[in-house]
């Protein structure tokens, strides 16, 4: 039934439209609470629903967030044990440096100290004192007999002198000897100097070792604890991590497009340049799988090295079995080198025979006279070629710090999304409830005659029923809430 | 995750035994040695040194003269399709272009000129080496002129091709009537289209970039 239909129920329009209108807008008046009630129910239901959603949704966040805690705590463990390991490898190196050279320091110290005590015992010996003349004088002097003693006197005299002069060049002799005696204890002791300064660096270098050792098992204590410390270090650290190890990839990324570039042209030689796998080139392809396949030498080499721990099978290996593992990658890594170094030259070469080849079909008899210095660039295309494949097994550093930090940044960013979509779901879940009363409000909004009337009528109906000390104004305002 | 692993590999395998869609080129180049036209035929070298420095590895390309009977394989001065090896593929175009320069230089003037027999060869030529892109070049002023006997008056398939009509000069007798000359190309353009091809005329040959 269309609206025209509608209208022509009476002869004239506006009757007909007016009299629907009225019609209408009783419905709507009879069915007013019902229809508040439904739209009250939706909208709680909405809400509720919401609400519920929200709550779901932020029990999940804090699970990610208690498992990103986790697995921060357990990467800043795993990296603080490997430190802490390192530096008691290295204290253990420097004492089984110094203690290996030990009974050799000993011997060395004994037989210093003792040549210092038998010189110093040598050194110590007196000469013998001159005979004891002078109580024979005093003999001689004290004898009364006219001047007799005068001859023995004289004698004496002489007697004393060639002493005397015996004992002073005695006394000479013993000094010069001790003195050569303490002269030949001076490099014993600065060998003795020597020998206690090193074990003194030894010492204090083992020292500082410990001092560190302390440091980072204080750090490692942190984390064991869980303290909210600790995790936020680790966080922010990881951030960081994120976006440095990033870069580098970039940059290797960029290293990657020059290889790829050195090889492509020439690897059409080998494959043919006309075969495609897909929408892609089987010469493209062909060059990428050989970059590949020396990242994935490099990732090895770094593994067996140790110097990554991305491969916990590898890290498991003997250490015989790590040794062959890294000799037969770097061969392996080696003879890449070797082949891209040719393919580099190759592609030099090819580059010539096709500018010769348009040169000869342009006509251009220029354009196919050879550079003289042109081995300049062969020799760097080449020497690239053999470098980037070596350059690349360092990506395998960067590439394991990205992942470890990767694992902590997207779930930093689930737990951020989460929390927006808590939040979203929050508001919307008020929202709703706000749109119920609202849409109430709409509801009523037509329907605004017959409430006026109703309005006026409770109203004057509350004025008879009320004593008569309510005014006027306490029913109109009954009337408009 | 095996299975996963499994169905990876399944998709790289049935990826490269996926049969691939052609990225080559065609290039058949019409040469008109008729008597009206003989003059020209210098510029054959230019167009074909032209298609054989914007050829790559797996393009064909052919060279074939229009004379008094031009469907026939004894009029293909030179055909080459290039190796996958692009050192292969450079050596091959020399070796063309070497060979049409000796074609150009020994070309003795036909007393006809059948420009369909030509067209005729070329479609099957192109259409044996199953290229993608097929253009056939027509150096030649587009007068048709049949030796008594000979029937062209057949339909030509041309779907799938472009047709060049290069250097279209205008005879004697068009500077009398243009009408004639811009009438001729409008049958040849009509008889392409017709065919399903597409059709071109390109007369600056020092602008010869759109092609190929």
């Amino acid at each position: 039934m269309s609206m025209t239909s509608l209208l022509t129920f009476t002869p004239w329009p506006a009757v007909s439209a007016s009299i629907l209108l009225v019609l209408l807008v009783a419905a709507l008046y009879f069915a007013r609470d019902t229809a508040h009630q439904a739209i009250q129910t939706a909208a709680s239901a909405l809400a509720r629903g919401l609400r519920v959603a929200s709550h779901s949704v932020s029990r999940a966040q804090e699970h990610l967030a208690a498992r990103n805690r986790e697995v921060l705590l357990a990467a800043g463990r795993e990296a603080k044990e490997r430190i802490v390991e390192r530096e008691f490898a290295r204290v253990g190196d420097a004492v089984r440096k110094d203690l290996a050279g030990y009974p050799d320091m000993h011997r060395r110290l004994s037989e210093a100290i003792r040549r210092i005590e038998e010189d110093q015992a040598k050194a110590v010996e007196v000469p013998p004192d001159a005979p004891g003349w002078a109580e024979a004088v005093k003999v001689v002097a004290d004898l009364d007999s006219h001047n007799a003693g005068a001859d023995i006197l004289s004698d004496i005299h002489k007697s004393m002198v060639k002493a005397h002069a015996e004992a002073m060049n005695d006394y000479r002799k013993a000094s010069a000897e001790r003195h050569a005696l303490l002269r030949r204890m001076m490099p014993d002791w600065r060998l003795i100097q020597e020998t206690l300064g090193r074990v003194s660096k030894s010492v204090e270098s083992v020292i500082d070792r410990s001092q560190v050792i302390d440091r980072h098992m204080g750090e490692y204590e942190t984390l064991v604890r869980g303290e909210d410390r600790a995790v936020s270090v680790l966080s922010s650290s990881s951030i960081v991590y994120f976006f440095i190890s990033a870069l580098v990839l970039a940059v290797a990324t960029a290293g990657t497009a020059v290889n790829f570039t050195l090889i492509a042209r020439p690897m059409a030689e080998m494959v043919g340049g006309t075969n495609f796998i897909g929408a892609f080139r089987t010469a493209d392809i062909a060059a990428l799988v050989i970059i590949m396949v020396e990242i994935s030498m490099g990732l090895f080499l770094m593994e067996s090295l140790r110097i990554t721990r991305l491969f916990p099978v590898i890290g498991a290996l003997s250490d015989k079995m790590r040794v062959r593992m890294i000799i037969t990658t770097f061969v392996i890594l080696l003879l890449m080198a070797c082949i891209e170094a040719g393919l580099a030259y190759m592609r030099e070469v090819l580059l010539l025979d096709e500018m010769a080849t348009n040169a000869l079909l342009r006509g251009d008899e220029a354009g196919s006279i050879v550079n003289a210095h042109l081995w300049i660039t062969t020799a760097a295309q080449m020497g690239m070629g053999f470098v980037l494949p070596f350059a690349l097994v360092f990506v395998a550093i960067p590439l394991e710090t990205f992942v470890h930090s990767l694992r902590t940044v997207v779930g930093l960013i689930g737990i951020a999304v989460l929390q927006a979509l808590a939040l979203l779901l929050r508001l919307l879940g008020n929202a709703s409830r706000h749109v119920g009363a609202l849409a109430q409000r709409a509801y009523d909004l037509p329907l605004f005659v017959p409430l006026w009337i109703e309005a006026r009528t409770r109203a004057a109906a509350r004025a008879a029923s009320s004593p008569p000390g309510s005014t006027e104004a306490d029913s109109w305002r009954e009337a408009h809430t | 995750m095996k299975g996963r692993l499994l169905l990876l590999s399944l998709v790289l395998a049935l990826t490269a035994c996926a049969r691939s869609t052609p990225h080559n080129t065609g290039v058949y180049l019409l040469v008109d040695t008729s008597g009206s036209y003989n003059r020209q035929v210098r510029k054959a070298e230019q167009i074909t040194l032209f298609a054989l420095s914007r050829l790559q590895s797996a393009d064909s390309i052919a060279v074939a003269r229009i004379d008094t009977g031009s469907f026939t394989e004894k009029d293909i001065i030179a055909k080459a399709t290039f190796d996958d090896r692009p050192s292969t593929a450079n050596q091959q175009k020399r070796a063309f272009a070497s060979h049409v320069e000796k074609f150009i230089d020994q070309s003795m003037p036909a007393p006809y000129t059948d420009i369909t027999g030509g067209l005729l060869q070329a479609i099957e030529f192109l259409n044996e080496k199953h290229t993608a892109r097929k253009e056939i070049l027509i150096l030649s002023d587009m007068k048709e002129e049949l030796a008594k006997g000979y029937v062209r008056d057949i339909p030509l398939d041309f779907r799938g091709f472009d047709v060049v009509a290069l250097n279209v000069t205008k005879l004697r007798t068009d500077n009398f009537d243009p009408r004639q000359y811009l009438t001729r190309l409008d049958e040849w353009r009509t008889r392409v289209e017709k065919g399903g091809g597409h059709w071109r005329v390109i007369n600056d040959l020092d602008r010869l970039d759109g092609l190929l």
